[in-house]
């Protein structure tokens, strides 16, 4: 820093091209206060925005997951102590019709979702990118570790250069428009840790404050408590059956099921040879269950989102963020089909995500219909 | 800054200033039979003279609190007893919440309660009838003197909440026919932290708060000597008339629907609705560019709730769409004229989008 910031002037009168106006998601956490932070410092004028996504009661003072009573009292103590805008957003509404009703949903029909990818989908990504121009601002600035990089066709979605901490596959579904307003400034950290350095070093009180776990709406981590209040038929007792149809044991409601799972079979478990969940057949309440499952191979993906021109493509693909990617081939024709080099455990309703190197080409929802079911 | 949230709270009073500061010079609780007690007693006796002249009462009426919430609560504790609660849609929350279950009286599209509704309700038991003078989100004055005389007729007691009306119109608690009035110090100029509830000669004292038997019975707790000398200095000043301005800032709203335009309403309160786009979108984009206004009622979290008074009024989706202007009593033609700029784009933007 040289002697010549003290001359700087204000951001609001400074005409310097690249200093902007930005909206920064803020959750309350270390992350996204840290984006605020560098980039209030940067002398950008940053709008914080936090979103009240449901109602927090029960969940207040709950160390190490999302509570939004106590994160919203952080994200605008971050914001007062650093001397820039505000505001609390409740979308508890939005977030229950195009989050949790399809979370509880997607279960009733036999699905394992990924809210966290819903919830970019809508009330991040499309209703703050919204937000963002309805306020005059050039960008929306999350704490997500991914890179956007500017490439000859726009901007392109990258991993995270800390690989560990990489959230690319939650954000597949990030349309193009929506990323050419879009910044993450965390995607070129090296790590977390020196990410809590900077919150340290920008004086906040979130510097050691605990990464969030599990999903943010669930109380004490009991997803089948949601479902059952939203979708009682999906806890419906009923049968657990081989793939030949011989009943094996009995269930206590299909969305306490998913697809490659071993525990919760009871009698339907055997002990010479292990058996795991191959299907879920919502309209029979039937839990399939096989022992040597040899995984899927082809997979018919819908509301397929793409981040360059869709096209046949080798490349490979990930079926959850935290997993070592398989070589693939995705097919483009009346639908997408993803041939995978190997058999893997697919679940309806997880996300099947395309890969060049670290770019992030585009991605689906895998859909019910696949060989996993034959 | 411009500052146009007035009825959140109003900027402090010079006069207020000024009493308070003398009154910070003197130690003594009003309570102590010393002449440092004495001297304390005075500043606070003085004010309640202020007080209660500003409302047309004898001093013996007015008990000091600490706000205009805690004046609502008192007024529902005490001459609710036994009685029941009928209030008014649009109601603050501070009445809202002390009168839980109350029945409510339904308001038209200006926010004017339906006195033949009214009239129907008070038949039966005897009840406590709760109406504010002015809303604070619209403006829009009640026919207190009217409801009065109902209520007069059917037995029941009127508690009316004149937080918002205190200083900005002349009034007086007799010729409304109030039982009981509730005022707040910071809505008129004064400190926030200090309030108080005038009651009539008949309504016998039933405390919130018992402790020593401070305020004749009414109030326990040390008085507040040096917050209650800058409720005493306002209390003296004339209501500011600001009905000019507040008309020029309406005519330079481009696009906005007055609510409750037609009504008899306080002359520093605008409430706009710009439709098709949210309230608080509004309230962020008019705070970016410097201009400080509301809408709704602000939770603790911070977020913008959807206004209760306005949903009552059935105005539909513009509940949602609507800001709160009040001017404070230092606005100025420059203030105004730099929220019409403000205004102006913020809707030029926002109307491009929505269509």
């Amino acid at each position: 820093m040289g002697w010549w910031c003290a001359c700087l002037p204000p951001a609001a009168t400074r005409s310097t091209a690249n200093v902007m106006r930005v909206v920064v998601a803020m959750s309350g956490g270390v992350d996204s206060s840290v984006v605020a932070g560098l980039l209030h410092e940067q002398g950008h004028e940053v709008i914080g925005v936090t979103l009240q996504l449901y109602d927090h009661g029960a969940a207040v003072g709950r160390k190490g997951a999302c509570c939004a009573g106590q994160d919203i009292h952080d994200a605008r103590r971050v914001a007062d102590r650093l001397g820039f805008a505000h505001y609390v957003i409740d979308a508890e509404e939005r977030f229950r019709a195009a989050v949790i009703k399809p979370f509880a949903d997607s279960y009733a029909a036999g699905e394992t979702p990924v809210p966290c990818i819903s919830c970019n989908q809508s009330v991040k990504f499309t209703d703050l990118v919204q937000l963002s121009s309805d306020l005059g601002a050039e960008r929306l600035a999350t704490g997500h570790y991914v890179r956007r990089i500017d490439g000859p066709g726009g901007a392109e979605l990258h991993r995270a250069v800390d690989t560990a901490r990489d959230q690319s596959w939650f954000l597949f579904a990030t349309t193009k428009a929506q990323l050419e307003r879009c910044m993450f400034p965390l995607g070129d950290h090296p790590t977390k840790a020196e990410v809590r350095t900077e919150a340290a070093r920008l004086g906040l009180e979130v510097a050691a404050k605990p990464d969030s776990q599990d999903i943010c709406f669930v109380p004490q981590g009991s997803y089948a408590d949601v479902v059952a209040k939203l979708r009682p038929d999906a806890m419906e007792p009923g049968e657990i059956v081989s793939p030949e149809g011989k009943v094996l044991g009995r269930h206590d409601g299909i969305a306490r099921y998913t697809i490659g799972q071993a525990k919760r079979l009871g009698t339907a478990q055997s002990a010479d040879q292990r058996r795991v969940v191959t299907r879920l057949d919502a309209s029979t309440r039937r839990v399939v269950v096989d022992t040597a499952p040899p995984g899927a191979t082809t997979l018919r993906l819908r509301d397929v989102n793409w981040l360059t021109e869709a096209h046949d493509m080798r490349c490979t693909v990930k079926l959850r963020s935290s997993e070592t990617a398989h070589g693939a081939r995705v097919v483009v024709g009346d639908a997408v089909d993803v041939l995978l080099d190997t058999p893997a455990r697919a679940a309806p309703g997880q996300a099947c995500v395309f890969y060049d190197g670290d770019r992030v080409m585009g991605g689906g929802f895998i859909s019910g219909r696949n060989d996993a079911e034959r | 800054m411009i500052y146009l949230d007035a009825n959140a709270t109003e900027p402090l009073r010079p006069e207020a200033r000024v009493a308070m500061e003398q009154a910070m010079a003197i130690t003594g609780n009003p309570s102590s039979i010393h002449g440092a007690g004495r001297a304390a007693r005075r500043v606070v006796e003085d004010a309640r003279e202020a007080v209660a002249k500003r409302c047309g009462v004898a001093p013996a009426a007015v008990v000091f609190t600490s706000g205009g919430t805690e004046a609502d609560a008192l007024a529902i504790h005490a001459l609710g007893r036994d009685r029941r609660l009928i209030i008014g849609a649009t109601e603050h929350d501070a009445v809202r919440a002390a009168a839980y279950g109350a029945e409510i009286i339904p308001v038209d599209a200006s926010g004017v309660a339906d006195m033949a509704a009214l009239e129907q309700m008070l038949r039966g038991s005897p009840a406590l009838v709760c109406l504010m003078l002015a809303n604070n989100e619209t403006g829009t004055v009640q026919p207190v003197a009217e409801v009065a005389a109902l209520c007069r007729a059917a037995g029941a007691l009127l508690h009316v909440d004149a937080a918002q009306a205190c200083g900005r119109m002349a009034m007086d608690m007799v010729a409304l026919g109030a039982d009981s009035l509730a005022l707040s110090a910071h809505k008129m100029g004064g400190p926030a932290g200090v309030g108080a509830l005038l009651v009539a000669p008949h309504v016998a004292p039933h405390p919130l708060l018992r402790g020593g038997g401070q305020e004749r019975g009414w109030r326990g707790g040390t008085a507040p000597m040096m917050a209650i000398a800058g409720f005493g200095a306002v209390a003296r000043l004339a209501p500011v008339e600001m009905s000019a301005l507040r008309d020029r800032l309406e005519s330079l709203a481009d696009g906005a629907v007055v609510i409750g335009r037609d009504a008899p309403r306080l002359g520093n309160t605008s409430c706009l609705a710009l439709p098709g786009v949210a309230a608080q979108t509004q309230v962020m984009s008019l705070d970016l560019a410097g201009i400080a206004v509301s809408a709704g009622a602000a939770c603790s979290s911070g977020k913008v709730v959807r206004s209760h008074v306005l949903d009552a009024m059935g105005l539909g989706s513009l509940a949602g769409e609507a800001i709160r202007v009040s001017l404070p009593w230092n606005a100025t033609e420059a203030d105004v004229d730099g929220f019409g700029h403000a205004w102006r784009a913020m809707a030029a933007r926002l109307l491009q989008r929505a269509a």
